[in-house]
């Protein structure tokens, strides 16, 4: 195996440590100064509306768009200069980002095991496709697949290398709310057994509520809060997540409208 | 299963990334994943050898006619189709590379190929494979019905056949890295570059006729494209029987520094885009 890189005092560094990461496209700050560190095992849900910050925040820590000052590291890489001493580790799964239609399932996890370095490739295809429910659509083509089928096969995509740090971007989005709640589970088995760290990305309140231990919240580029769900949800004297999400929107479009 | 120490977590069955050997399987696994989409797919590997067919059939048919008629032509037997067989070879290999990465944004896969380890001299190894592949599928047929249909031989041509194929796919590879270059940084918007780049090189590189047809301020042009050296050689070998090395190394020499440059624009497309954030936001 690698070496995992260290820190200099030679502890473990976090799963993820962002520093006054900001980006900003043309004029516009997409994500402005936000600074957080998420701890080894943690589901940490990113939250805000469309334009918050969310999508440039996980591209980010991805390394698939470049800072324009600070940095976010994934276990102690830069990941806009030497993201690939981790990538490896790390796996995504979005349902905006498809695998090749005309490949079968099978094919699809053979390419992808291969890219990732999986070991024993047959044995963890097999098995994941059985975790998934897949073994009997292996051999058809991906495309042909309904909208759930293809949201499971993304996910034992993202799970084929055993991801220490897993980025879902709205892994239930389009399901329907019982292969939504399977989705939900089967994830939540993989990160308690696994010890691994989720950043979600997510509109749905419910799931964020249901799978994650700490909320983090966008608007406009910047943190506007940062605690656990109930702690959140005490905060603002809601009832639930939802209702607090949609207090701190209409907050800011008042606010907006209300600006000269 | 093996330990991480510190946090007492199993560690990815994953094997080692950093070898050469983990290097190569991602090579191979990216060309596994185009030659299934080959497989998958009959009117795509009949469409690789069809525009090459037409056009070797029309250019010797041309070819036989203008024989009966003319005693240069009945001369140059070969001349034409010989050109059309080492000019598609420019071509089609230029389209594999590119088209092979077109796919990537044609089916939303690019993001997940960025976010896996595969780096990016690997994909463009593993597009210059696919390439190779496509070019054989295509080529191969083809050349064998230009001897049925024709008597031609391309194979007669000797190591100098070689040394042709060596300079063109290189670059060809050299204009793909360019063109999936521009794609990258403009997004699908850009695709049709990625198809008509290498036509520019048609009247150019002379595959029809002598470099001395261009006018005067043309020539230093073709001269710095090494395909011009390809077919400058064939005519040299049909026409007169001459030895082409010195016109080989003079192309290879070239496709050194086009092959360079041609992946320093590749790379700095790539970073641009992660700069201006156009690789997330891919075939939208």
């Amino acid at each position: 195996m690698q070496k995992p890189v260290s820190q200099s005092n030679g502890a473990l560094p976090p799963p993820v440590a962002v520093r006054e990461l900001t980006k900003v496209y043309r004029d516009v700050a997409a994500v402005n100064g936000i600074t957080f560190t998420l701890a080894s095992g943690a589901i940490t849900a990113l939250l805000g509306g469309n334009g918050a910050g969310k999508t440039t925040t996980i591209s980010m820590l991805m390394g698939l768009v470049v800072p324009t000052s600070g940095e976010a590291r994934v276990f102690g890489a830069d990941m806009a200069r030497e993201r690939h001493k981790v990538l490896h580790r790390m796996n995504f799964e979005s349902p905006y980002v498809d695998v090749p239609m005309r490949l079968t399932v099978r094919q699809n996890l053979e390419v992808f095991a291969r890219l990732y370095g999986v070991l024993d490739r047959t044995a963890r295809i097999a098995r994941i496709a059985e975790e998934f429910r897949l073994t009997e659509m292996l051999d058809r083509p991906y495309g042909k697949l309904s909208a759930g089928q293809k949201t499971r096969v993304s996910l034992a995509k993202a799970l084929l290398n055993e991801p220490e740090l897993l980025i879902l971007d709205e892994p239930t989005a389009s399901l329907d709310p019982d292969t939504a709640d399977w989705v939900r589970s089967k994830l939540e088995v993989y990160c308690r057994g696994h010890a691994a760290t989720v950043v979600l990305a997510s509109h749905n309140m419910a799931e964020v509520e249901r799978l994650a231990d700490r909320v983090i919240m966008l608007e406009a580029g910047r943190i506007i809060a940062d605690e656990t769900p109930d702690e959140l949800i005490n905060r603002f004297g809601r009832a639930n997540l939802e209702e607090v999400f949609l207090a701190i929107a209409r907050r800011g479009a008042e606010g907006a409208e209300g600006s000269p | 299963m093996r330990q991480s120490a510190a946090s007492g977590r199993r560690s990815p069955p994953v094997r080692d990334q950093a070898t050469v050997g983990a290097s190569l399987a991602r090579i191979y696994g990216l060309v596994l994943r185009y030659w299934y989409v080959i497989r998958s797919s009959w009117p795509r590997a009949a469409e690789l050898v069809y525009w090459p067919l037409v056009q070797m059939l029309m250019w010797g048919f041309l070819q036989s006619y203008l024989a009966q008629t003319s005693s240069f032509a009945a001369k140059a037997a070969g001349l034409f189709i010989g050109a059309v067989l080492l000019w598609d070879i420019l071509v089609r290999s230029q389209l594999g590379f590119a088209v092979a990465f077109l796919e990537e944004i044609w089916s939303r896969n690019l993001g997940h190929l960025m976010m896996s380890p595969l780096r990016p001299f690997e994909l463009v190894a593993a597009l210059v494979a696919v390439s190779l592949i496509k070019l054989l599928v295509a080529m191969i047929p083809v050349a064998t019905l230009a001897y049925v249909f024709f008597d031609f031989n391309v194979l007669s041509l000797g190591f100098a056949f070689a040394a042709f194929f060596a300079n063109l796919v290189i670059m060809s590879w050299s204009l793909g890295l360019v063109s999936t270059g521009v794609v990258l940084r403009w997004g699908l918007g850009a695709e049709s570059f990625a198809w008509l780049i290498v036509f520019i090189f048609l009247p150019i590189c002379c595959v029809y006729y002598p470099v001395a047809t261009l006018p005067y301020w043309l020539q230093p042009i073709a001269l710095a494209l090494p395909p011009t050296y390809v077919f400058e050689g064939l005519r040299a070998i049909v026409l007169e029987g001459a030895v082409v090395g010195h016109l080989m190394v003079k192309a290879f020499a070239l496709n050194v520094l086009y092959f360079a440059a041609g992946f320093a624009v590749f790379a700095y497309f790539l970073q641009s885009a992660r700069i201006n954030g156009t690789l997330v936001q891919m075939g939208e």
